[in-house]
């Protein structure tokens, strides 16, 4: 379903990617872990088009995005949901015109219908009668789940969720948690999920990988992560600051 | 000694480069801005926002300093002509032409740029540091045919309106002082303002024309290439304030020079 080979990025000659490869089955949730600043978000950006990457290629459905045309990117981006950290919701607009907004942008459908399908997705994600409101009425949790109904409202093939648990209390996370099974039982959709949430990782995921200095360090179902003998995925899963990744230091003056 | 020397030819070399790249994005933004707004249908219900949006914002602050303005100009060369002819002569032809063909557009561009450009900027730029402009591409929706062409559109049928608004009120302001401060019949007053040629106020408007593009590129421009959470968007927003502000006085002394050349005013 989605491929990725031998992916190198770098900004400002800081490398990011130094040669990540993975591969995607079709309807698996395959969970992307590792520290802060290895590049998960920008792997996710790379694989919905955003960012071009600077050398290797990305497959999703067989197609190879970086020869794609701007049109023809956009139509492969249809069949994408990103879910973005932030939620990025559009401020100036309503929770359902939040939702609507790919319908109506990229789609025929008509207008009564588009009211039916925002209803029926904001009801899946637990958010009955906020159409009217604007995102800055909301909670964290409740703009996290408004995000998730926004890039499900297409019936997208893929979706992308970008630690979609981050900044979250313990309790919420979980409701998200569930939230991502509910949706792949419902929709059947493959997700690609980032995150640094050990817990949400081994309760969703098919399969994990981590992510270390710009390559997939290793990858396997949750159990085999969780029972890895690699000491960094060990320093790593139990969140432990004693091991071999190394601790950026503060000096306090 | 001789590294100092080429440092600073080094980083004189990465200011000109910066400049040029600079440069070339704002044409490609111009050009893709037109592509869409020549391909795509109209956002009619966006465009009517941000012309009210404009309008709203801009009107109070254009009218106080356009009106001011007139007044003083009015002052000025009544006591000028006073000095020199021992009468008020041709206020209304002094105030016209200053107001219409000149201050008219630039003070309204002015005005414009610091309060429509400053809030372009910084809403293109908290939507790119919040990530909305990449969910823009994730729903299918090009950026720029979503956030720049409506507030291309709306600029520059905006600032032209305005400009044309601001100098009426210019003008009545040269003429509450003409009238009241130096007894100058309305009559005398208004014939001199009448007696302006079509190809004066054209003059004015092509220069309006011209600073909105300059003032809604340069604030979207801006915007798009924020960075670095809301430090960025400050940032952004005084820069497009301050760019373009000073590209409208330097591509005012530009323009003027073109159309007197045309003879176009």
């Amino acid at each position: 379903m989605i491929r990725v080979e031998n992916l190198f990025k770098s900004f400002r000659s800081k490398p990011v990617h130094k040669g990540v490869s993975l591969e995607v089955q079709e309807g698996e949730i395959y969970t992307i872990i590792g520290g802060s600043g290895t590049g998960k978000s920008v792997l996710l950006k790379q694989i919905v088009g955003l960012i071009r990457p600077d050398q290797g290629e990305i497959y999703v459905d067989d197609k190879r995005l970086t020869t794609l045309s701007e049109e023809e990117l956009q139509d492969v981006q249809k069949m994408i949901g990103y879910v973005f950290q932030e939620s990025a919701l559009f401020d100036s607009l309503t929770i359902g015109e939040n939702v609507a907004f790919g319908l109506r942008n990229l789609s025929d459908t008509k207008e009564p219908k588009i009211t039916e399908i925002v209803r029926e997705k904001l009801a899946l994600v637990g958010l009955s009668g906020v159409e009217k409101l604007k995102p800055a009425q909301l909670s964290g949790g409740m703009k996290k789940r408004v995000g998730i109904a926004r890039a499900m409202a297409m019936n997208p093939k893929i979706l992308l969720y970008d630690e979609p648990t981050t900044g979250l209390d313990p309790v919420m996370s979980d409701v998200i948690s569930n939230l991502i099974l509910e949706v792949k039982k419902h929709s059947g959709s493959t997700a690609i999920v980032v995150t640094h949430d050990m817990k949400a990782a081994y309760e969703i995921s098919s399969r994990i990988c981590m992510l270390y200095e710009g390559k997939v360090l290793e990858a396997g179902t949750p159990s085999q992560i969780r029972f890895s003998n690699n000491p960094i995925v060990q320093q790593f899963i139990s969140g432990s600051s004693e091991g071999p990744i190394p601790v950026p230091t503060i000096d306090l003056v | 000694m001789e590294e100092i020397k080429l440092g600073a030819v080094y980083s004189v070399g990465a200011r000109i480069l910066l400049l040029a790249q600079s440069c070339g994005e704002v044409v490609a933004l111009m050009r893709r801005t037109m592509q869409w707004f020549l391909r795509a249908p109209l956002d009619r219900r966006n465009v009517l926002m941000q012309m009210a949006e404009m309008g709203a914002r801009s009107f109070s602050v254009t009218s106080l300093t356009l009106l001011f303005t007139g007044m003083v100009l009015a002052l000025q060369s009544g006591f000028s002509f006073i000095k020199v002819f021992n009468e008020p002569l041709y206020i209304g032809r002094v105030v016209g032409v200053s107001i219409i063909k000149e201050l008219g557009p630039v003070l309204t561009a002015l005005v414009f740029s610091g309060r429509i450009g400053a809030a372009i900027a910084a809403e293109i730029g908290t939507m790119k540091v919040t990530e909305q402009v990449d969910a823009l591409y994730t729903l299918g929706t090009n950026p720029v045919k979503y956030l720049a062409v409506p507030r291309f559109i709306a600029a520059i049928t905006m600032l032209p309106i305005l400009t044309i608004y601001s100098n009426f009120i210019g003008v009545v302001g040269g003429y509450i002082v003409a009238n009241f401060r130096f007894q100058i019949p309305g009559v005398v007053y208004w014939d001199e303002i009448y007696s302006m040629q079509i190809s004066e106020v054209s003059h004015g408007l092509i220069k309006s024309l011209a600073f909105s593009l300059i003032i809604v590129t340069t604030a979207c421009y801006k915007g798009f290439k924020t960075s670095g959470g809301a430090e960025g968007v400050g940032r952004a927003t005084t820069s497009a304030v301050v760019t373009s502000m000073v590209l409208v006085l330097i591509g005012d002394y530009f323009l003027t020079a073109l159309l007197t050349a045309l003879h176009i005013g």
